[in-house]
C-alpha cells in the first residue's frame, strides 16, 4: 500500500500499532472525563491525531489516511469529544484540503487548527445569482489596492454564512481574460466591514443559507490562496473534495435515510403493506450497495489509487436520500401530513436522524442541487471517466467582459 | 451523512474490496486467452454448432491456466486459492460470454464436494479432466429444495429440467431427499435432452432418469445445507460474472458512441446519451463493490455471507440487465441484428438474472436475514 504522506522522514512508515500507541499516550495524559473539550481537541490536533495523513505540525503524522477511522473509533470509545463535523462540513471537507494544497506555511498554521477543532466555522462564497452550475462565470470583482484587494459583488445560497468566521471566496481579478483564467481564490474574514449576511428562507421554512453582499470589502493579500489568476484550479480542487466529503466515507449498515425508513417499518407493523415491502427491500439493497461503494472508494484512496467515484457517490446519495425519505412519508401516512414547524428560523443543528421525517424529505431535495447538481455530476462522469466529448462551450475563449449577460 | 443508526443488524467488517496483484495477473492471463480464443464471433459460431460447449477452450482454461483448481486445497491437487480468485475468473468469463462449464463445475460442484469432503471427485475436477454438475434447475434459489427425483430399489427415477453445465458434465450430482448421489453421464437409464435455452452461450439440459445407476455420496441433514451453501457460492460467482458482462456492455457502447456520427457530430456528445451512460457507470461501480464484498465474504467464510450473496444477486441482476438493454438501444439498428454481439449479451444478462433466483427472490431472502418482515395484512 503506497502512502500519500507529504511529511518527510519518519512519518510514512507509521502503522496502525504506532498510531494506537499515540492514541493511548494522548488518553493517558489527557483524561477526556476531566479535560476541557476544546483543550482536548487542541491537544489531539497537536499530537497529529486530527487527520493522520496531514503533515506533522498541521494536525497529522503523514500516515496512511486509511488509518484515520481506527483513531476515531478508539478515541470515541474512550469517551473523547468529537469535533462535530456536521457543523463545519465546509471547513473540514472543502477549505482544509485547499489550504493544505495551496496555502503557505503561515496560512496553514493560522487556519487549520481552529478549523479542525470547530472553534472557527467556515463557509463557501462561490455561487452567485448568475453563476451556479457555471461557477467560472462569477462576477464578484477583486481589485488590487495597496497590499490587498477590494471586493465587490453578491453571493448567494451561502450555507452557514451567519455562523462562519472565515469564507473561501472565488472572485474575478481580470475581466479581460476568458472566464476560467481571470479568477483568484481568497479567504474572506466574515466580520470584515462591508460583509452583509441576509438570511434566505428555504423549502423547510428555516434559513440555513444566505445572501451575502460584499461592498468594498478589504482582503489583505496574505489571505490569497494560490497565485493570482489561478483561482479556477483551486476551486476545482475544492469541489472535488466536496464530492468525496458528501459521498464517501465509512458508515454503518442502515445509516441515514435507509435506517430511518427501516426503523419506521419495524416499529409500525400496522402500516406495512405488501406493495411497500418490496420497495423497502429495494432501497435497502441500493443503500447497502452505496455504502459498500463508498467503502471501496475509501480503500482506493487509502491505497493511493485516485478514483473518480466521488461524483458517482454524490449522485447516488442524493437520489437515494430523496426516494427513501419520500417512501418513509408514504409509510407514515396520516402522521406524515403533519409537518411541525414552518416558522422562519435559523437551523438547529441536530443529527438528521433526530429530525422529523417531513423535514428530512424536504431537506433531501437540496441534495441533488448543493455541491453541484446531479446533471453536472453526470457530465463529469461522462467526460472525465468515460471520455465522451465535452459539452459545447462557446464562451471558453472569449474575454469574460465580452460575454453576453 | 451522520453516523447515527438503529443498527438492527450490526455492521460486519467489510474486508478488502480491491483487487490484489495476484488477482490482476490472473485476470490478464484469462483475458488475453479469451481475446484470442473466444472472440464474440467465435462464441456466436459455437452456439450454432453441434457441440455448444467450447471443450478445447475449457481444457486450456482448466489445464494450463488452472481455473478449475483455484478453490480446491493444495493437498487435493488444487491451487489453494480462494473464492476471490474464482470470482475474478468469473468476471472475465462473463465479459466474454464464454461457453465453458466454469460456474457449474469449478464453482457450484466444487463448493458442494468441498462441503461434503468428497476428495476423489474433487481432485479430478481440479485437474479439469472431469466436469461435474449439480442436477438442479438453474433457477433454483439457495435454500430451495426441488424434489423431482426419487430412489427406487437403489436406482434413481425422475426428471430435472433446465440444468446448467450438464451438457458437458461427466458426473451429475443428484440430490434425492436428504442424500446426494453421483451419476455418470454414460449411466444406463440416463437421458440428456439439450434444450434451446434463452442464453445461447450457456446450454441447459433436461435430465430424465429412469432406473439409473447411482453412487451414494453422502446422506443426512448436512446434504441439504451443503447444497444450499454451494448454490450460495454460485450466486456469489454469478454476481461477478454479471459484473464482467455489464462492464463489457458499457465499454462497447462507449466505443461505439465515440465513432458513430449523426446530425454532424459523434453520438457520444449528446447529453441525453452521456447522462444515461454516466448512470450506468455508477451502477456498475456499485455492482463491483457488492460483488467484491460477496467474494470476500465467501473467501473468508464470513457469517455475513448469506446477506452478501443475496445482496449481490439482488443488485447485480438488475444492473446487468440494464447494461445489456442500454447496449442494444444505443447501438440502434445494428444492435438488433444477429451480426452484432449485443443479443448474446442480453440473452446472457437476462438468464443470469433468473438463474439461482431472481432479484425479487433474493430481496425476499434478505427480508428474513436482516429483519424487514413482510406485511401482515
Ligand atoms: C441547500 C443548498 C446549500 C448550498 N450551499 C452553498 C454554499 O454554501 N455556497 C455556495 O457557493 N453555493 C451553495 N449552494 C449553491 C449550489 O452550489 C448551486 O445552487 C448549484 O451549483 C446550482 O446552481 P444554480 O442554483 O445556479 O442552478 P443552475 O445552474 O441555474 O441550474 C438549473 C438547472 O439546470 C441544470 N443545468 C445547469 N447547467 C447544466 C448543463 N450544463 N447541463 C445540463 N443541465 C444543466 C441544473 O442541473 C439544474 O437542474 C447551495 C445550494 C443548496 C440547494
Amino acid at each position: 500500500m503506497t502512502s500519500t504522506a507529504t511529511a518527510p522522514g519518519s512519518s510514512g512508515s507509521l502503522d496502525a500499532d504506532g498510531l494506537a500507541a499515540r492514541v493511548q499516550a494522548l488518553l493517558d495524559d489527557h483524561d477526556p472525563a476531566t479535560t476541557d473539550r476544546i483543550d482536548f481537541l487542541r491537544t489531539r490536533f497537536d499530537a497529529g491525531l486530527a487527520w493522520v495523513h496531514y503533515p506533522e505540525g498541521l494536525g497529522g503524522l503523514g500516515a496512511d489516511p486509511g488509518l484515520q477511522p481506527e483513531v476515531d473509533v478508539a478515541l470515541a470509545a474512550a469517551g473523547a469529544p468529537d469535533n462535530r463535523p456536521h457543523t463545519n462540513i465546509i471547513g473540514l471537507g472543502m477549505a482544509a484540503p485547499s489550504i493544505l494544497r495551496f496555502g503557505t506555511p503561515d496560512q496553514q498554521r493560522r487556519w487549520l487548527r481552529p478549523l479542525w477543532t470547530g472553534e472557527e466555522i467556515w463557509c463557501q462564497l462561490f455561487s452567485e445569482p448568475g453563476a451556479g452550475s457555471d461557477l467560472a462565470n462569477v462576477a464578484t470583482s477583486a481589485r488590487p489596492d495597496g497590499d490587498g484587494w477590494v471586493v465587490n459583488g453578491q453571493k448567494v445560497w451561502t450555507s452557514l454564512a451567519h455562523d462562519a468566521t472565515w469564507a473561501i471566496l472565488v472572485a474575478r481579478t481580470d475581466p479581460a481574460l476568458p472566464k476560467h483564467r481571470g479568477l483568484t481564490f481568497f479567504v474572506c474574514d466574515m466580520s470584515a466591514p462591508g460583509v452583509d449576511v441576509r438570511p434566505l428562507r428555504q423549502i423547510t421554512g428555516e434559513s440555513e443559507f444566505n445572501e451575502v453582499y460584499l461592498d468594498d470589502v478589504r482582503i489583505p493579500d496574505d489571505q490569497r490562496l494560490g497565485e493570482v489568476g489561478q483561482g479556477w484550479a483551486v476551486t476545482q480542487n475544492t469541489l472535488m473534495n466536496e464530492r468525496v466529503a458528501i459521498g464517501g466515507g465509512t458508515i454503518p449498515r442502515e445509516s441515514g435515510a435507509i435506517g430511518e425508513l427501516v426503523k419506521a417499518w419495524r416499529e409500525h407493523p400496522e402500516r406495512r403493506t405488501a406493495g411497500l415491502h418490496d420497495q423497502v427491500l429495494r432501497f435497502w439493497v441500493e443503500a447497502e450497495a452505496g455504502r459498500l461503494t463508498a467503502e471501496r472508494l475509501g480503500q482506493q484512496q487509502a491505497a493511493g489509487l485516485p478514483g473518480p467515484e466521488g461524483s458517482g457517490a454524490k449522485l447516488t446519495h442524493a437520489r437515494l436520500n430523496q426516494q427513501v425519505s419520500a417512501l418513509e412519508l408514504d409509510l407514515l401516512g396520516d402522521e406524515a401530513l403533519r409537518y411541525g414547524d414552518y416558522s422562519a428560523r435559523r437551523p438547529v443543528l441536530v443529527a438528521h436522524a433526530d429530525s422529523p421525517a417531513g423535514w428530512r424529505y424536504l431537506r433531501a431535495k437540496g441534495n441533488s442541487i448543493e455541491g453541484g447538481t446531479s446533471e453536472i455530476m453526470r457530465n463529469i462522469i461522462a467526460e472525465r471517466v468515460l471520455g465522451l466529448p465535452p459539452e459545447a462551450r462557446a464562451d471558453k475563449d472569449t474575454p469574460w467582459k465580452e460575454l453576453p449577460r | 451523512m451522520t453516523a447515527a443508526t438503529t443498527s438492527h443488524t450490526a455492521t460486519p467488517r467489510t474486508g478488502d474490496l480491491l483487487y490484489t496483484e495476484i488477482e490482476d495477473d490472473l485476470r490478464s492471463s484469462v483475458r488475453s486467452l479469451l481475446d484470442k480464443r473466444s472472440s464474440w464471433d467465435a462464441v456466436l459460431a459455437r452456439t450454432e454448432s453441434a457441440d455448444t460447449t467450447d471443450r478445447e477452450l475449457w481444457r486450456t482454461l482448466a489445464g494450463e491456466v488452472g481455473c478449475a483448481a483455484l478453490a480446491v486445497p493444495e493437498d487435493l491437487g488444487g491451487a489453494g486459492a480462494s473464492w476471490r480468485e474464482v470470482a475474478v475468473v468469473a468476471e472475465e468469463l462473463g465479459r466474454a460470454v464464454a461457453p465453458v462449464p466454469f460456474l457449474g463445475s469449478a464453482g457450484i460442484a466444487a463448493a458442494l464436494l468441498l462441503a461434503l469432503g468428497e476428495r476423489e471427485l474433487l481432485a479430478e475436477l481440479a485437474s479439469g479432466e472431469l466436469v461435474v454438475a449439480l442436477a438442479v434447475p438453474f433457477g433454483t434459489v439457495p435454500g430451495e429444495r426441488p424434489v423431482t427425483v426419487e430412489l427406487r430399489e437403489g436406482r434413481l427415477s425422475g426428471t430435472v429440467l433446465g440444468v446448467a453445465d450438464a451438457a458437458a458434465a461427466h458426473v451429475l450430482l443428484v440430490p434425492v431427499g436428504d442424500a446426494l448421489y453421483a451419476v455418470g453421464s454414460k449411466a444406463n437409464g440416463l437421458a440428456r435432452h439439450e434444450i434451446v435455452s434463452l442464453d445461447m452461450t450457456r446450454p441447459l439440459v433436461d435430465l430424465v432418469l429412469d432406473g439409473t445407476d447411482a453412487r451414494l455420496i453422502a446422506q443426512g441433514p448436512q446434504v441439504h445445507d451443503a447444497v444450499t451453501d454451494a448454490l450460495r457460492i454460485g450466486a456469489v460467482l454469478l454476481a461477478s460474472e454479471q459484473l464482467g458482462l455489464a462492464e463489457r456492455c458499457l465499454d462497447m457502447t462507449v466505443e461505439y458512441l465515440l465513432v458513430r456520427r449523426q446530425f454532424g457530430r459523434v453520438l457520444g456528445s449528446f447529453q441525453a446519451l452521456k447522462h444515461r451512460l454516466a448512470d450506468l457507470w455508477v451502477l456498475i461501480t456499485q455492482a463491483r463493490a457488492v460483488a467484491r464484498y460477496a467474494a470476500e465474504c465467501a473467501a473468508t467464510g464470513s457469517p455475513d455471507l448469506p446477506v452478501a450473496a443475496a445482496l449481490a444477486q439482488a443488485h447485480c441482476s438488475v444492473v446487468v440487465q440494464q447494461a445489456a438493454e442500454e447496449c442494444i438501444q444505443m447501438h440502434g439498428g445494428i444492435g438488433f441484428t444477429w451480426e452484432h454481439p449485443a443479443h448474446l449479451f442480453l440473452k446472457r444478462a437476462k438468464s443470469t438474472a433468473i438463474a439461482l433466483g431472481t432479484a425479487e427472490r433474493h430481496r425476499a431472502a434478505l427480508a428474513g436475514l436482516v429483519g424487514i418482515p413482510g406485511a401482515q395484512r
